[in-house]
């Protein structure tokens, strides 16, 4: 393969992924809408479109073509860069996270995956702790009481709960012995559901710190927190309007897509199937690359849906409360998980 | 390829290094310590250490970078006066760093046993990494670690003897 085609694939490659995740955003909005209508017993966005379908186009439009405002009193560069900061973090993660079986395209390239990096945990772990300057910033140049009590708040509770997320994925990278995101899914899906982390490689206390400190990582109820409309107006989004507005917003939902993806691949095996060989490869070449994506989507899917569910179900932490469980539970808890896989891969 | 993207990135930490010193904002010059770290990271990958790269995001760019943008924006800092020094210092300083510069160039070229490290493909692995770290170099790995459990202690401790000088404070904080 020359480099010119590497180059030309690369650009498509990353083109279709950018609009998938940017469409699956906008839908992801649409989903938690309708799903927390349902939970509170009304119908949601029903109006745009069939079952309200265009409403993320319509609300796109909408904050488009809202007038950009710009607070006399923020400090401007770090107030621009902020929302540019935040949403570029969430959307370089999908990068490098494989979502199809391998080595489907022309010249055994990968067709389904941006980059194939050996540390691709480490480098999705990395995008996330810089993400949190998006935030950071943001409450900060805003020169308002509220944003930089949502900064303070979101940037102590993203560290806190950033070491528990770390060590939460310790266990399964021992398993694997590796950090490349393939090589972890590979590992793992030698039987079908049996063997996902979650279950075959006994890592449910891996998968419920992960999730515990994911729900965190991406400020979502129940630790909402640093954008608690009750105590901070808006929390460090409360200077922003029109499209810079819908930047936060949309980093938050893509940060809830790249969790749900690195779960998937860490814990729920990637995009293998569940039954595992009892049903042997599709003999069509289109279904057998598309079984894969499909498996794929449907495993996010799951996550996202369990991430409204509790949206619509829990009540927020205090904040003593969140820094508690944060240090004193899931902290321990990941390191003795650390201590036990090590001690029974040693003793296998 | 390897040497236009050092070239790149070693102009780019050169050019935070030195917006950092210029910058008279306190988080201006911490974000411009962000993009040296940053840029220092991408350094180490081109030299094949792929783990450490990693590690110097993760805990420079993210968490002790935060930890310094969280104290400025805490403390509300706000423009430091710039002063232009005494004369003295200027006229002395500038050839005091000429000359130590110079020193510890000619000592680096000249030494020898220093091991070489160069652009290429080749990469040094994880897995290779902590072999290393921890089989041949374990004893002094776990020898910094509990340097630093040491230095924590430390600083609880100092923390908690605050604490017992005002004993309100503790009654004021607990949200009881």
């Amino acid at each position: 393969m020359t480099i010119l085609e590497f180059f030309l694939w690369s650009l498509l490659k990353v083109a279709v992924i950018t609009v998938v995740m940017l469409l699956g955003i906008a839908y992801t909005v649409l989903l938690e809408r309708k799903l927390v209508g349902r939970i509170q017993n009304r119908w949601g966005p029903n109006r745009v479109g069939p079952f309200g379908l265009l409403q993320p186009l319509v609300d796109g439009a909408k904050s488009f073509l809202k007038e950009d405002l710009i607070p006399t009193a923020v400090y401007k560069p770090l107030y621009l860069i902020a929302p540019i900061i935040a949403l570029g973090c969430a959307l370089i993660s999908i990068a490098v996270v494989p979502f199809g079986a391998p080595k489907m395209g022309p010249h055994g390239m990968d067709l389904f995956e941006i980059a194939d990096v050996n540390i691709g945990l480490l480098v999705i772990l990395g995008i996330t702790s810089v993400g949190v300057y998006g935030i950071a910033l943001a409450g900060w140049s805003s020169n308002n009481k509220y944003s930089l009590l949502g900064a303070l708040r979101s940037s102590a509770q993203l560290i806190s709960y950033e070491l528990a997320l770390g060590l939460s994925l310790v266990g399964v990278v021992l398993r694997a012995g590796s950090l490349n995101l393939r090589a972890i899914v590979e590992q793992q899906a030698t039987r079908g559901i049996v063997t996902w982390n979650i279950f075959g490689g006994f890592q449910f206390v891996a998968f419920f710190i992960y999730l515990m400190a994911a729900y965190a990582e991406t400020n979502r109820s129940p630790f909402d927190l640093p954008e608690a409309e009750s105590e901070l107006t808006g929390g460090y989004h409360t200077e922003y309007s029109s499209m810079k507005f819908a930047m936060f917003f949309m980093a938050e939902y893509g940060n809830m897509i790249n969790v749900g993806c690195v779960a998937t691949l860490l814990f729920l095996g990637g995009w293998t199937s569940p039954l595992g060989n009892l049903i042997g490869p599709p003999q069509n070449i289109l279904v057998q690359a598309l079984m894969p994506i499909f498996w794929f989507v449907t495993k996010v899917f799951c996550f996202l849906f369990l991430y409204v569910w509790v949206r619509g179900t829990l009540p927020r932490f205090r904040y003593d409360q969140l820094m508690n469980f944060g240090w004193r539970y899931l902290m321990p808890l990941a390191i003795l998980n650390i201590v036990g896989t090590s001690l029974w891969l040693a003793y296998r | 390829m390897h040497l236009i993207l050092f070239l790149l990135f070693a102009g780019f930490c050169l050019a935070g290094a030195i917006n950092l010193l210029l910058q008279s904002h306190p988080i201006n010059s911490a974000l411009s310590l962000v993009v040296v770290m940053t840029s220092l990271a991408v350094l180490y990958l081109l030299l094949g250490a792929e783990f450490l790269a990693a590690a110097q995001i993760i805990v420079y760019s993210g968490a002790i970078m935060v930890l310094f943008t969280f104290v400025v924006m805490l403390l509300n800092a706000g423009r430091e006066e710039r002063t232009l020094g005494s004369r003295a210092a200027r006229a002395v300083g500038f050839p005091a760093v000429v000359v130590i510069l110079g020193v510890l160039a000619t000592l680096i070229v000249h030494a020898h046993g220093l091991g070489v490290a160069s652009l290429s493909d080749a990469i040094t692995s994880t897995e290779d990494l902590s072999r290393v770290l921890f089989r041949e170099l374990l004893l002094p790995f776990e020898v910094t670690s509990i340097l630093i459990l040491i230095a924590i202690l430390g600083a609880v401790a100092l923390a908690r003897h605050g604490d017992g000088e005002t004993p309100t404070s503790e009654e004021r904080t607990s949200p009881k």
